[in-house]
C-alpha cells in the first residue's frame, strides 16, 4: 500500500506489505505514525517551553544573582554575562517561550496529536482523507522549529518583542537590539502557518466525507467535534495571521510602513490583526482539551455525558464568538474607547457557552460512577482550572477593571490557568487516556497519580498568587520589579512563585519517564482497556494499518454508558442493537437512518 | 485505610509543602490582598474599585459553589464495586436554567460596567477645566511638557519636567500622551489610570487627585531592553503649591 | 532611517539562516573577532623616516550655551560629579580652543596595511560616555565598560556596519569591534537621553580627538601628501591638505564657526535630540 493512497477502499489487511523503515517511522503517510510524530516534536518544544519559563523565573525569583552552575557555563556573554541574565535576553526568554508553548508546543499537541490519532478512528475511517498532505503538515514543523531555534544563534539574538510583536518595536532592531532574530520569528511563524493549515485542510475533509455507516453529526464523540471546530478555527485564523506576518516582515526588511509611524502606518493596525487571529487562537488552544476532557469525564464517570447537545452547540457558540472579542485586548490601547463596550456585551456572552459547558461536566459526574484514574484526575482538574481561568476572565472583561490590570501578572495568571491549567491538563488527560491505542501498553498507575497530585499542587502554588502579584500592580515583561519600590515587598512572593515552578517542572520528569518506561514496560493494553464506546477502542493497540479490518457501522451515540437493559456498564457504537454481549461478529444491516450525513 | 483517611493525609501533606515553601521565603498568605490595594488617589478610583468588589464578590461565590459541588460529586459518586451510574442524557429545563441564569448575570454586570467605563474614558466627558499637560514617552523616559503661563503648548515659554509629573490636587488633569518611538503605557498603579502611548496617535487620558503626596508613575508596555527602568514619580501638589512650581519652573524657563 | 532597510536588504532568510547554522552560530554576538589576521602582520612605517601632524582646533564666536544635563533620577550618577554636567554636544574653553573634534588621515595611506592595535576602552562613568569621541581600527576591539552598577544600553546605529544595542544592567564589559571604515558611528543610551558619543572607524591608525585645549596630533607617519579631515558632531566637516616630510612635524589648524551647524551634515541615525522642547525655549 505504500504507493497508493487510503483515499482508496481497504478489502482488508491481507495485501498490507512491510514498509521500509523510512517510510514507517519517518516520511510516513499513516494517520497514527503521524500522531505519534507531533507528540514527540511537540513533547520536545514543551521541554524546551518550560527550560525557558525556568530561567524567566530564575530571573524574578533571584534577580541579579548569577544562574546556578550547570547553567552558567551555557550562555555566552551577549545572553548572561557571568550568568547573569541581561535585560535584552530576558525579552527574548520571555518571547520564545510563549512562541515555543502556543505554536510549538500546544497546537501540535493537540491538533497534531490528536486530530491525527483521533479523528480517523472515532469516526470509523481508515486514513486521513490526505495522506500525503498529512505528512507535509508534520514536517512543515521541524522545518519552522529549527528557523525559530537558529534565531537565538544569530547576531542580536532571538525576537524580543513579545510573543504579540508589538509593532514599530517589532520593526526595528533599533528598538529591540534584536535584528535577524526578528526577521527568523516571523519567518517560522509564517512557515509553521502551512502545517496548521495543511493540517486543519485534512481534519475538516476526513470529518465531513469519511465518516462510517450510521455516524451521524450527532453520533460523533465531542472530542471529534472539538477537534473539527478548532480546524474551521485554525484554517480562518492562520492565513489572518499569516498575512499580518509577511506585512510585518515587510515592513522589517524592504523598509515600508504598514505599522510604522514614521510612514504614516498605523501600529494599532497590527494589534487588531493580530489580536482578530489570536482570540480565535485561544479558543484552537482550548477547546480540543474539551474534547478531551468531555471524553474521558463519561467515559471514567461511567455515564452519558450530560447534555451532548448542549456541548456541541456550546463548543460551536464559542467558535463564532471568538471573532467578535478581539477588542478586549486593546482596551488601553488608545482605540477609540465608545468601541470598548461593544467589546464588553461579546466577550462577557463568551461566558455563558463556557459556563454551559462546565455545568454539563458537573452534570456528567453528578450520579456517575468514578473511577480515579489518572485520565480522570487530570480531566476534573481541568474543570476545575479552567473555572478559576474562566472566572478570572470576567474580571479583564469588564474595561474599567482591565484599566487597571491590563499588562500586569493578573493577565498572566489568567492565561496560565486557562492554557496550563486548561490546555496543559487537558493534553495530560489526553495522553494518559489514549496512550494506550497509541502503543499498545498502559502507563504506570501510580506514577501518573504521583505525578498528577504533584503537578496539581505545585501548579497552583506557582499560578494562584500571580492574581495577588497582578492585585498590587506588578507589570508584566519586567525584567526586574525591584527598579519600583511600589513592588519592592512583592520579592518574597516572586521567589515562592519561582520555587514553585522549578518543582512544577522538575514534577514533569516524572511523566516523562513513565511515559519513556510505559512504551516497553508497561501492561499491555488490550483493545478497550478503559471499556468505552467509541469506535477508535475496538481497534487493536495499536491499530494496524488501515485500522479497522471491516467497516464498522455504528448504530448509537458515543456515550451509552450504564445502560439499565444492559450487564456491562457500556455499549460500543458498532454493536448491533439485536446482540447483548460484546462480541457482535455478524453485522446487520443498518436501518436507512443510519446513513451518514444525516 | 479508607478513603478519607487517605484524602485526609494527602491534603495534610499538601498543605505541610504550601506552608514549608511559605516559611522559607517568608510570605504570609493572610497578608495577600485580594482587593483592590488600599491606596487609590483618583476620583474615579474608588468606583472602580468598588467595581472589583463587585466582580470578585459574584466570582467568588460561583468559585466557592462550583469547586465544592465538583468536590463533593468526586467524593460521593466515587467508584463502588456494586453501583452502577444513572443512566441520564441531561435535562433540557437544567440547560435553560444555567444557561439564562449565565446570561443575565454577565448581561448585568455589562451594563452596570458601561455606566463606569464612560465616567471615566468617553472623551466627552472629559472635565472641560482639566489642566493640561503633554506627555512624550520614549525609551525610556517620561517627558511631561507644561504650556506655561500662557497656556499655550508649542510657544517659548513651555517648559519640560523629565520623568516627574507635578499636578495640583482636586482638580482635574488631562494628559495628551504621545510616543517618540514604539508603544509605552502609562500606567499610575494609585489613580488607577493606565493608557497606551502610541507613536503617530495623539491620546487623551484624565484623572483628579485627591491628596497630595508621591506616587509612582510606571511603563506597563514592553517598550525594549530598558522597560524596566521607565519608571517615574508623580507629584502630587496642594493647588497654592503647584502655582509656586509653575511660577518656579516658568522663571527658570524663560532664563534659557 | 531608511538605507538601514537597504542594507539588509530582501535577503532570503533561510538561506542566511543556513550559513549561520553552518557556521557553528554559538557566537552571538560578532565580537571578539577582531584583530585576528593581523596578528602577525609588521607596522609597514619606518620610524626612521616617518614624520608628524599636530595643530589645535579653534572656534570662532560665541560659543553657544550647553544645557545643565539633569541627573536627578540617578542619583549614582549625579552623585559623581561634583559639579552639574554640561551636554557635551559643543565644547570650547576660554580661550577659544574646540574639544572632542575627531582629526584624522582621510586620504593618503590607501596603499599600507597596519596591524590591529589592542583593544580601546569606552567607559561610562557618571552617565556620560568618556571618551565622548573615540577613533579606532576596522576589527579593532572596544571595551565598552559600565562603572556605574546600574543599566545602560549601548544604541549604536552605524550606516555601513551593523548595529547593535546591548544593555549593560550591572557593572560589566562588553566587547564589540566593527568589520568597516565608518566617520562616524553613533553611540547613545537609550536609559539616559543625554548619554551621546562617537565611534570613528578607520582602515588606519591615524587618528586623533582634539582636547580641553583643542591640541590634536598624528604621529609616525610615513612622508607623503595627506588630506587630513576634522569632524565635529555639530559643525560637519572641514579637510585640508598637508606634506609630511621625514623628522619633521607639520603644521595644520582649523577653525570651526557657529554658522557652520547649517551646513553640517548630520550623520546618518545621529541621536535625536529629546530636550529640543527645553532648548527651544
Amino acid at each position: 500500500m505504500s504507493t497508493t493512497t487510503a483515499m482508496e477502499t481497504h478489502t482488508g489487511t491481507a495485501e498490507h506489505h512491510e514498509l521500509s523503515f523510512i517510510r514507517k517511522y519517518i516520511f510516513s503517510t499513516d494517520h497514527k505514525m503521524i500522531a505519534k510524530q507531533f507528540l514527540f516534536g511537540g513533547l520536545m518544544f514543551l521541554a524546551l517551553g518550560g527550560a525557558l519559563a525556568v530561567m524567566i523565573r530564575w530571573q524574578l525569583g533571584f534577580p541579579g544573582r548569577p544562574l546556578p552552575m550547570p547553567l552558567r557555563i551555557l550562555f555566552p556573554d551577549t545572553m548572561a554575562p557571568g550568568g547573569i541574565i541581561l535585560p535584552e535576553f530576558y525579552n527574548s526568554l520571555v518571547t520564545m517561550h510563549a512562541t515555543f508553548m502556543v505554536f510549538f508546543a500546544l497546537m501540535p499537541l493537540m491538533a497534531g496529536v490528536f486530530g491525527n490519532l483521533l479523528i480517523p478512528l472515532q469516526i470509523g475511517a481508515e486514513d486521513m482523507a490526505f495522506p500525503r498532505i498529512n505528512m507535509a503538515s508534520f514536517w512543515i514543523m521541524p522545518v519552522a522549529g529549527f528557523i525559530m531555534l537558529a534565531s537565538f544563534f544569530v547576531e542580536g539574538g532571538a525576537a524580543g518583542a513579545g510573543w504579540t510583536s508589538y509593532a514599530p518595536l517589532s520593526t526595528s532592531g533599533e528598538w529591540t537590539g534584536v535584528y535577524m532574530g526578528q526577521i527568523l520569528w516571523l519567518v517560522s511563524l509564517i512557515v509553521l502557518g502551512f502545517s496548521s493549515i495543511l493540517g486543519a485542510l485534512n481534519y475538516v475533509t476526513t470529518v465531513i466525507n469519511m465518516r462510517a455507516p450510521g455516524m451521524t453529526w450527532f453520533r460523533i464523540p465531542l472530542a471529534t467535534w472539538s477537534i473539527f471546530i478548532t480546524a474551521w478555527l485554525l484554517l480562518l485564523a492562520i492565513p489572518i495571521l499569516t498575512g499580518g506576518l509577511l506585512l510585518l516582515l515587510f515592513d522589517q526588511t524592504i523598509g515600508t510602513a504598514f505599522f510604522r509611524p514614521e510612514g504614516s502606518g498605523e501600529p494599532l493596525l497590527w494589534q487588531h490583526i493580530f489580536w482578530f487571529f489570536g482570540h480565535p487562537e485561544v479558543y484552537i488552544l482550548i477547546l480540543p482539551a474539551m474534547g478531551f476532557v468531555s471524553e474521558v469525564i463519561a467515559c471514567r464517570s461511567r455515564k452519558p455525558i450530560f447534555g451532548y447537545h448542549s456541548m456541541v452547540v456550546a463548543m460551536v457558540s464559542i467558535g463564532f464568538l471568538g471573532w467578535v472579542v478581539w477588542g478586549h485586548h486593546m482596551f488601553q490601547s488608545g482605540m477609540n474607547p465608545l468601541l470598548g463596550m461593544t467589546f464588553v456585551v461579546t466577550t462577557v456572552v463568551i461566558a455563558v457557552p463556557s459556563a454551559i459547558k462546565t455545568f454539563n461536566w458537573m452534570g456528567t459526574l453528578w450520579r456517575g460512577n468514578i473511577h480515579f484514574d489518572t485520565p480522570l484526575l487530570h480531566a476534573v482538574a481541568f474543570v476545575a482550572l479552567f473555572i478559576i481561568g474562566g472566572l478570572s476572565g470576567i474580571f479583564m472583561a469588564s474595561a474599567p477593571v482591565d484599566i487597571y490590570i491590563h499588562d500586569t501578572y493578573f493577565i498572566v495568571a489568567h492565561l496560565h490557568y486557562v492554557l496550563v491549567g486548561g490546555s496543559l491538563f487537558g493534553i495530560f488527560a489526553g495522553i494518559t487516556f489514549w496512550y494506550p491505542k497509541m502503543f499498545g501498553r498502559m502507563m504506570n498507575e501510580g506514577l501518573g497519580k504521583v505525578h498528577f497530585a504533584l503537578s496539581f499542587l505545585f501548579y497552583n502554588m506557582a499560578f494562584f498568587p500571580m492574581h495577588n502579584l497582578g492585585v498590587q500592580g506588578m507589570m508584566r515583561r519586567i525584567y526586574d520589579p525591584n527598579q519600583y519600590e511600589f513592588l519592592q515587598g512583592l520579592q518574597p512572593l516572586n521567589t515562592f512563585i519561582s520555587i514553585s515552578i522549578f518543582l512544577f517542572v522538575s514534577t514533569q520528569m516524572i511523566f516523562a519517564f513513565n511515559f519513556l518506561w510505559s512504551l516497553r514496560e508497561g501492561k499491555v493494553a488490550g483493545n478497550n482497556p478503559w471499556k468505552s464506546n467509541t469506535l477508535l477502542w475496538t481497534t487493536p493497540s495499536p491499530p494496524p494499518h488501515g485500522n479497522f479490518p471491516e467497516m464498522p457501522t455504528v448504530y448509537r451515540g458515543p456515550y451509552e454508558y450504564s445502560h439499565p437493559d444492559r450487564e456491562e456498564d457500556y455499549w460500543p457504537q458498532d454493536e448491533p442493537p439485536a446482540t447483548t454481549g460484546s462480541g457482535g461478529e455478524t453485522v446487520t444491516t443498518p436501518t436507512p437512518e443510519l446513513v451518514p450525513g444525516g | 485505610m479508607n478513603f478519607f483517611w487517605r484524602m485526609g493525609l494527602l491534603l495534610a501533606g499538601m498543605l505541610a509543602v504550601v506552608i514549608g515553601l511559605s516559611v522559607i521565603t517568608g510570605i504570609s498568605w493572610l497578608d495577600l490582598s485580594w482587593v483592590m490595594p488600599d491606596n487609590v488617589v483618583s476620583t474615579f478610583g474608588p468606583t472602580l474599585d468598588n467595581l472589583w468588589l463587585v466582580i470578585l464578590w459574584i466570582t467568588g461565590i460561583i468559585f466557592v459553589v462550583t469547586e465544592i459541588t465538583l468536590l463533593v460529586f468526586m467524593v460521593k459518586y466515587r467508584h463502588k464495586e456494586d453501583r452502577k451510574a444513572d443512566y441520564i442524557h441531561g435535562s433540557n429545563k437544567a440547560e435553560v436554567v444555567w444557561t439564562s441564569i449565565t446570561f443575565v448575570i454577565v448581561m448585568a454586570l455589562a451594563f452596570y460596567t458601561k455606566g463606569i467605563w464612560d465616567e471615566i474614558r468617553d472623551p466627552n466627558l472629559i472635565p472641560a477645566d482639566a489642566y493640561p499637560i503633554h506627555m512624550m514617552a520614549k525609551q525610556f523616559e517620561w517627558n511631561a511638557t507644561y504650556a506655561g503661563a500662557d497656556g499655550q503648548f508649542g510657544t517659548a515659554d513651555d517648559f519640560l519636567s523629565l520623568n516627574v509629573l507635578h499636578i495640583p490636587v482636586d482638580r482635574p488633569v488631562v494628559v495628551q500622551l504621545e510616543a517618540e518611538d514604539v508603544i509605552h503605557s502609562f500606567f499610575l498603579p494609585e489613580f488607577r489610570v493606565k493608557q497606551d502611548a502610541v507613536p503617530g496617535m495623539s491620546t487623551l487620558v484624565w484623572f483628579e487627585a485627591t491628596r497630595t503626596g508621591e506616587f509612582t508613575l510606571a511603563c506597563a508596555e514592553l517598550c525594549g531592553l530598558g522597560h524596566y527602568t521607565m519608571g517615574g514619580t508623580v507629584i502630587v501638589h496642594s493647588q497654592a503649591d503647584f502655582q509656586d512650581w509653575l511660577a518656579q519652573q516658568q522663571a527658570a524657563a524663560e532664563d534659557d | 532611517m531608511s538605507n538601514r532597510f537597504e542594507l539588509r536588504g530582501v535577503v532570503a532568510p533561510t538561506l542566511m539562516l543556513l550559513v549561520m547554522a553552518g557556521c557553528g552560530g554559538g557566537d552571538g554576538g560578532g565580537a571578539s573577532s577582531g584583530g585576528g589576521g593581523g596578528a602577525a602582520m609588521e607596522n609597514p612605517v619606518n620610524a626612521a623616516t616617518a614624520g608628524n601632524i599636530a595643530g589645535s582646533i579653534m572656534f570662532e564666536g560665541d560659543a553657544p550655551s550647553m544645557d545643565v544635563i539633569d541627573m536627578s533620577s540617578e542619583t549614582v550618577c549625579a552623585d559623581k560629579h561634583a559639579s552639574p554636567q554640561m551636554i557635551q554636544e559643543v565644547v570650547v574653553n576660554s580661550n577659544g580652543a574646540l574639544a572632542n573634534v575627531f582629526v584624522y588621515v582621510k586620504e593618503g595611506l590607501e596603499s599600507l596595511q597596519f596591524p590591529t592595535p589592542a583593544a580601546a576602552l569606552l567607559d561610562q562613568n557618571g552617565c556620560v560616555y568618556l571618551p565622548h569621541v573615540l577613533g579606532v581600527m576596522v576589527g579593532q576591539d572596544i571595551t565598552i565598560r559600565n562603572s556605574d552598577g546600574l543599566l545602560h544600553n549601548i544604541n549604536a546605529s552605524p550606516t555601513i556596519n551593523r548595529g547593535f544595542n546591548s544593555s549593560q544592567p550591572v557593572s560589566m564589559e562588553t566587547t564589540r569591534s566593527f568589520r568597516a571604515a565608518e566617520v562616524m558611528v553613533p553611540l547613545r543610551c537609550d536609559v539616559h537621553g543625554w548619554m551621546t558619543a562617537y565611534i570613528g572607524v578607520l582602515d588606519h591608525p591615524f587618528h586623533s580627538v582634539s582636547n580641553g585645549s583643542g591640541a590634536f596630533s598624528l604621529s609616525t607617519l610615513p612622508p607623503g601628501e595627506y588630506v587630513i579631515e576634522a569632524w565635529h558632531e555639530r559643525y560637519g566637516t572641514q579637510t585640508q591638505n598637508v606634506t609630511v616630510t621625514t623628522g619633521e612635524t607639520a603644521e595644520v589648524n582649523f577653525t570651526f564657526s557657529a554658522s557652520m551647524a547649517q551646513n553640517a551634515v548630520v550623520p546618518l541615525g545621529a541621536p535625536v535630540e529629546l530636550h529640543a522642547i527645553a532648548e527651544a525655549s
